[in-house]
């Protein structure tokens, strides 16, 4: 195609969509990241959507964005700031004001810069002069007038024509990194194909924007990305909820399981269920329940049924079904269930991200209430969480409580495809049928855990219940059984520690610093560090995905730093956590809660205040 | 289910160790005998068999059943008894529920379990109070009860488990009344075979906070001319005589005197327990003495697709359909690229 005056090679860029609810922002900015990948890029995703369906538009409190961050390097994190935003109207511009990289560039649609959007957005006459961004690289352009006029000769109403807006956006994104249109295309005759003007029409538009950012040549510089230099293997883009979704699809299949998900619709966690609700033909029994009670008690049932199942939910869900997780606790069943945070307290910050659920899941139960509590780190890393915490509910015959958030749900990354002949065999502690008298809570040796004995098979007929048992089974209020009985759940779950990996350190081991996280905050916390250490920091960074029980290691590794710090997205709940767990140290705490993650500029600059001792 | 020729059980069968903690004089006794009894008669493998139960009085059932027993926590038995069902369909699933624990805490999970369609068999102790807690008014209590609760008597609508096991697309409501062993076990049979969700309200006295509170109709002198037990085929005639019967006056349901005004049993209407427009089924669940004899029996009994069905079903439709038959096969499914 057309010749290019000037090229940049970068290594890293940040691309920002932007524009109304209603804009196909999301759609836009997947169909992006997923070209990248198939270039070989490396790269991280994350959505970032108003709670409403359709906020009154041209409000920024409609505003819906998508960011993706693409490299030739490692990428960890979606991207502090971006380089290029894209913006559909003022809205968008008054939403990302604040947090654009010097010298990025703006392309926007100068037809939806209208005085009654303008007003909307909440300026008074000029957006780039108001918000003091009018030196950044603008580029105009009347994508309205210009998509109405490609597709004037087509027999297409109103409405669709300007919903083809936002492929116009794109064709532009796509000339100023030379991409290949063909994985688009290809989509929207996929989405359109049984209507094909439509589908017609998006193409020609998506073309008309790479041609007209060709023509005007105002978007130069364009930037080239190398591919990234990735193990070999197959990939694919995942996102968090799918990967959970499918960690728990290996579980099954590795432990010779039905899978059952009872659950019940709820911000963010919703895509796990709908993303099993689809897999009948890998016999998954999903079950979309009358509330969120009957999520976790179908999932109980099934369980005592011999089903591997789990239940998926959101903090206010997980607030609904604590009693029947007690229940899970007393009947030592099989249970996982996930909690994709999300800004709380209450309904909160519905389509936000979030780390406060930790506490409730350690400890938000009535009596002395044991479960496993783990945490993923990246989208993708939420398959292998999925797979773990059924791995030990099956093993250990125990609820596990699996916490990701909006952040891990919502972002993507390429990830490289496991074969499931190299994944872990899961094993599974039937009780089998003998002349002996079946003892319902009769302990392994070793592990603790109670055998697994499934209705249908006959002479293993048992009760449980959430009364208090004795080893037989018979209810019993007796002080001293009650006693044993708390002791041994605990027990139980603290000698799963031998299975949990050791802390890894990134950095060196007696570093001034330990940057301590958890969860979701792995990536940004990965980049600040290895970013510091390059500027000659002595730094060190160490992250926990198991959070109960905790790393045997942890002791160990605290020792060896001069300070610590745990950044978390919440207000301090696994700093309180640890200092409880290891009161010889000084745990110092970095927070934030906003609804949004950490950007790596906030870890970078609060670690080199501790550093230098301000 | 298993053949049913060569299982040969009696009640003590289903007897387990457990020491039965009710009250002397309990209606739940009667239930559990006549329950193990039906069983035993049942021709089914007895490891098949598993009781689900809530909190309550009635839900202490199952530690009494020598069977695959659950004892939930109060009001899910219904979630907790689908999710048994649907993860092993093979299985017949008994709920052991109450008045407190199905139609208040727990009324959510039974509209909807009673929606789907979900092969289980809900029994439903209906002694209109509160027994565990000792004494508070519950769902199914009549207006003015006085209790601890209400001490000046309730001044809220009781709930009628027919009328909303009908309004939330029932297709099966029986009655029977705790000791009246015989037609309990033949009530509990008819819920046994049934196929779907079979919701069996039991007239329960409890000795202690609300004894005598189905009285008027279970009192042996009155009974058989203030109750009438349906049957399916069967004209609706009651009346120690055998001498009263229900007519379609309108659109209402109105007792006549056979014999009077010439009426001959004729002129009754015959049971249809299998017809699916709901209309007479819900009349008949709301009779209430005095106005109309009180309804025991199968009142309601259609047959329609479960949800345990419709979900192997749909299964084998997709299975069928799919290219995916493996993890393996769905990790590599759509869009992938390889890295050389």
């Amino acid at each position: 195609m057309g010749k290019r005056s000037k090229v940049i090679e970068r290594d890293a860029v940040v691309i920002r969509f932007s524009g109304d609810s209603g804009d196909g922002m999301q759609l836009t900015g997947t169909l992006f990241s997923n070209t990248s990948a198939l270039f070989g890029h490396d790269l991280s995703t994350f959505p970032d959507y108003p709670a409403e369906i359709r906020a009154p538009q041209g409000t920024v409190g409609g505003v819906s964005g998508f960011q993706v961050h693409i490299g030739h390097k490692q990428i960890n994190t979606p991207g502090d700031y971006p380089d290029i935003l894209v913006a559909m109207n003022p809205a968008a511009i008054r939403a990302n004001a604040g947090w654009l990289k010097p010298g990025a560039t703006i392309i926007y649609d100068t037809d939806s810069f209208t005085e009654k959007n303008i007003q909307r957005a909440g300026y008074k006459q000029d957006p780039f002069a108001e918000d003091k961004i009018e030196t950044l690289n603008l580029i105009g352009a009347p994508i309205t007038t210009l998509v109405k006029e490609t597709l004037k000769d087509l027999d297409i109403d109103p409405k669709t024509v300007l919903r083809t807006k936002n492929m116009f956006a794109l064709g532009m994104v796509y000339w100023l990194f030379d991409s290949q249109l063909d994985y688009t295309e290809k989509f929207i005759d996929d989405k359109f194909g049984k209507k094909p003007v439509v589908a017609e029409a998006n193409s020609m538009v998506l073309r008309a924007g790479y041609y007209y950012a060709e023509t005007i040549e105002a978007l130069t510089p364009s930037y080239r990305v190398l591919p990234a230099p990735i193990a070999k293997g197959v990939y694919r883009n995942i996102n968090g909820n799918q990967a959970t979704a499918w960690g728990f699809l290996a579980a099954a299949e590795k432990a010779g399981l039905k899978l059952f998900i009872g659950s019940y619709p709820i911000t963010p966690a919703t895509g796990i269920l709908e993303e099993l609700a689809l897999r009948k033909d890998l016999g998954v029994k999903s079950l979309q329940c009358e509330d969120e009670i009957a999520g976790i008690c179908t999932a109980i049932g099934a369980s005592y049924a011999g089903n591997l199942a789990v239940t998926t939910t959101s903090g206010p869900g997980l607030a609904l079904k604590s009693e029947a997780l007690n229940l899970a606790v007393m009947t030592e069943l099989p249970l996982v269930v996930v909690d994709v945070q999300r800004g709380g307290p209450s309904t909160g910050l519905p389509t936000k991200t979030e780390q406060a659920d930790l506490w409730q899941a350690l400890y938000g139960r009535n009596g002395e209430s044991p479960v496993v509590v783990i945490a993923a780190g990246t989208p993708s890393d939420c398959f292998h969480f999925a797979f773990e915490s059924a791995k030990i509910a099956v093993e250990h015959m125990t609820p596990v409580l699996l916490l990701t958030d909006s952040y891990l749900a919502n972002g993507s990354e390429p990830w490289k495809i496991p074969s499931m002949k190299d994944l872990p065999a899961v094993k599974v502690p039937f009780a089998v049928s003998d002349d002996k008298e079946f003892l319902a809570y009769e302990r392994d040796p070793e592990t603790l855990a109670r055998k697994w004995a499934i209705p249908g098979t006959p002479g293993l007929e048992h009760r449980v219940g959430g009364l208090e048992k004795t080893k037989k089974g018979s209810v019993s209020y007796t002080p001293e059984n009650h006693e044993y009985m708390v002791r041994m759940r605990e027990e139980k779950v603290e000698r799963i520690q031998s299975e949990v990996p050791d802390l890894k350190i990134t950095g060196d081991k007696n570093a001034d610093l330990l940057v301590i996280g958890w969860g979701s905050s792995y990536g940004h916390i990965l980049t600040a560090v290895t970013e510091l250490k390059e500027e000659g920091y002595t730094v060190a960074a160490t992250h926990f995905n198991y959070i109960r029980p905790l790393p045997k290691n942890c002791e160990e590794v605290f020792s060896g730093f001069k300070k610590l710090v745990v950044c978390e997205l919440n207000n301090g709940q696994f700093a309180n956590y640890l200092r409880m767990k290891y009161q010889k140290f000084t745990f110092t705490q970095y927070n934030k809660i906003q609804g949004l993650p950490f950007t790596v500029r906030e870890i970078k600059d609060h670690c080199i205040t501790l550093l230098e001792g301000k | 289910m298993a053949d049913t020729n060569t299982l040969q059980y009696t009640a003590k069968d289903f007897k387990s160790d457990q020491e039965v903690r009710w009250c002397p004089g309990c209606g739940d006794h009667g239930i559990l005998a006549s329950l193990q009894k039906t069983l035993a008669d049942m021709g089914v493998p007895k490891e098949k068999y598993v009781f689900v139960s809530g909190i309550g009085c009635s839900s202490r059932l199952p530690y009494y059943m020598n069977t695959y027993g659950f004892h939930g926590i109060h009001g899910r038995a219904a979630a907790i008894a689908t999710g048994v069902k649907i993860a092993n369909p093979d299985l017949m699933v008994w709920e052991m529920t109450g008045d407190g624990d199905a139609l208040a805490i727990g009324g959510n999970h039974f509209i909807h379990a009673v929606r789907r369609n979900i092969d289980i068999k809900i029994l439903l102790f209906n002694n209109e109070i509160y027994g565990l807690t000792k004494g508070q008014y519950s769902p199914t209590s009549q207006r003015g009860l006085v209790t601890k609760t209400s001490p000046f008597g309730t001044i809220e609508e009781p709930f009628k488990v027919g009328e909303l096991t009908i309004g939330a697309h029932g297709r099966f409501f029986a009655r029977t009344v705790d000791y009246n062993l015989q037609l309990s076990g033949e009530v509990y049979r008819e819920a046994g075979i049934f196929k779907g969700t079979a919701v069996v309200e039991v007239i329960q006295n409890c000795v202690i906070f609300n004894d005598g509170v189905h009285e008027a109709i279970t009192n042996k002198e009155f009974r058989d001319d203030r109750t009438i037990v349906l049957r399916h085929g069967q004209p609706m005639i009651f009346g120690k005589e055998h001498d009263r019967g229900l007519i379609l006056d309108g659109i209402k349901l109105k007792v006549v005197k056979i014999g009077e005004n010439g009426i001959t049993e004729k002129d009754l209407l015959v049971h249809d327990a299998e017809e699916a427009n709901p209309g007479i089924h819900y009349m008949l669940a709301g009779m209430q003495y005095p106005d109309y004899p009180f309804a025991l029996g199968v009142i309601r009994a259609v047959k329609s697709q479960t949800y345990d069905d419709a979900m192997i079903e749909q299964h084998k439709q997709v299975q069928s359909a799919s290219k995916i038959r493996s993890v393996d096969d769905l990790l590599m499914s759509g869009s992938t690229w390889e890295v050389e």
